[in-house]
């Protein structure tokens, strides 16, 4: 044959691949919340905008992703969950992974900034080097509270997108960034109790590996604990309502019951039903945050108080 | 010769090159959508360019009432004419 064996081997990326590199699913939550604190600040913002604005939020997000990816090259290829991503999987050299988060990043500020406002695009520019820099490169293989440091990164959203409208920050889009940062932590201990994953053999030091999973279990109850005051006076500001609070009471005692469940289980308890809490649990958060956020639109479309 | 045959690495390409041109195409399409907003919302268009000029002004109706007395005439005497740009 007189092809070159490196191109068989699957050596040339697709344009799927680079769009696997900017992480589309983290993103479909970035666009949602990001969504929900434009829509529902109190200062109005023309459709085509606010569709511009979200763009450029998700857009950072992914690039955040790219230069996550490229950092995390060498654990992913550890891990069997992540091995398939492109740089592990020799698809898209580290460099370029490099090249595309930067660039990205430079264009979604700049643009974010043209479409809204630059105290909008300082904030983007500040949620990727939380998440690239101070997540990534600092805390993720040094302290087991990453997750919950690093869960910032992911409450930033809400607050750009009411930053868009706004040019500021208030105590609604505050309470938003309490919302996604301390849903977080449980959110993700309940995933590492029952993935098992090979952190370990990574290095990444996860809580269940570092403290054990009966400390794991405790921490996730204390944070249902923690969240729900906030969830709650979120619905006493001016975005909130009897929706919201009606959706939030319900979902926070639903979350608390759950996170006391995990409490009262033992390991081998947990290991004779397949962990069937921890995965119900995992579950209820997801819906958690996207009713809690689903209802502020809602609240919004009603009125508020 | 094997270089006019189509092979897997050429519809890789292909693919990715069709992609990015729609990709720049879209942002292309974004950034006028979005130039026609700003237009339409009466944003402004134009910055201090270090040079008074009157499309630049706050609109008269922002003009305080009482514009209060006249400023003193400069003691420096006039230099030559300033340039003009253009």
């Amino acid at each position: 044959m007189s092809d070159i064996p490196a191109y068989e081997a699957g050596g040339d990326a697709e344009f799927r691949d680079y769009v696997a590199l900017l992480k589309p699913r983290v993103m479909s939550l970035v666009v949602f919340t990001a969504f929900v604190g434009l829509w529902i600040a109190p200062v109005a913002v023309n459709p085509f905008v606010a569709f511009c604005a979200v763009l450029f939020i998700a857009l950072g997000g992914g690039a955040s992703g790219a230069l996550n990816m490229w950092y995390d090259a060498d654990i992913d290829a550890v891990m069997r969950r992540t091995q398939g991503r492109p740089i592990p999987a020799g698809r898209i050299a580290g460099p370029e992974a490099l090249g595309v988060g930067l660039f990205l990043s430079g264009l979604s500020v700049m643009m974010l900034g043209l479409a809204a406002n630059w105290f909008a695009a300082a904030f983007l520019a500040f949620t990727i080097f939380f998440y690239a820099v101070v997540y990534t490169m600092w805390l993720k293989r040094w302290t087991p509270q990453n997750i919950v440091i690093g869960g910032a990164a992911g409450a930033f959203p809400p607050m750009i997108g009411w930053a868009c409208a706004t040019g500021g920050i208030g105590i609604e889009s505050l309470l938003m960034f309490a919302l996604i940062f301390f849903w977080t932590p449980p959110h993700f201990w309940a995933l590492a109790l029952f993935m098992k994953d090979d952190y370990s053999d990574a290095g990444v030091p996860m809580l269940t590996v570092t403290h054990g999973r009966t400390v794991t279990r405790r921490h996730i109850f204390a944070y249902t604990l923690v969240l729900a005051p906030f969830a709650l006076a979120l619905g006493l500001t001016s975005v909130g309502g009897p929706v919201y609070l009606a959706v939030s009471a319900v979902l926070n005692v639903l979350f608390i019951a759950g996170g006391w469940r995990i409490l009262r289980r033992t390991e081998p308890q947990a290991q004779a039903d397949g962990y069937a809490v921890e995965r119900s649990f995992f579950k209820l958060s997801l819906y958690y945050t996207f009713l809690h956020f689903a209802a502020l639109l809602a609240q919004h479309a009603v009125g508020g108080l | 010769m094997a270089l006019a045959r189509e092979h897997d690495l050429h519809r890789r390409r292909r693919g990715r090159n069709v992609a990015l041109g729609v990709v720049l195409v879209l942002f292309v399409a974004l950034v006028f959508g979005l130039s026609i907003v700003k237009i339409e919302q009466g944003d402004m268009m134009e910055a201090f360019d270090h040079q008074p000029r009157a499309s630049a002004l706050p609109p008269a109706g922002d003009a305080p009432a009482d514009p209060g007395p006249a400023p003193a005439a400069p003691l420096d005497p006039p230099g030559p004419a300033p340039e003009v740009a253009r």
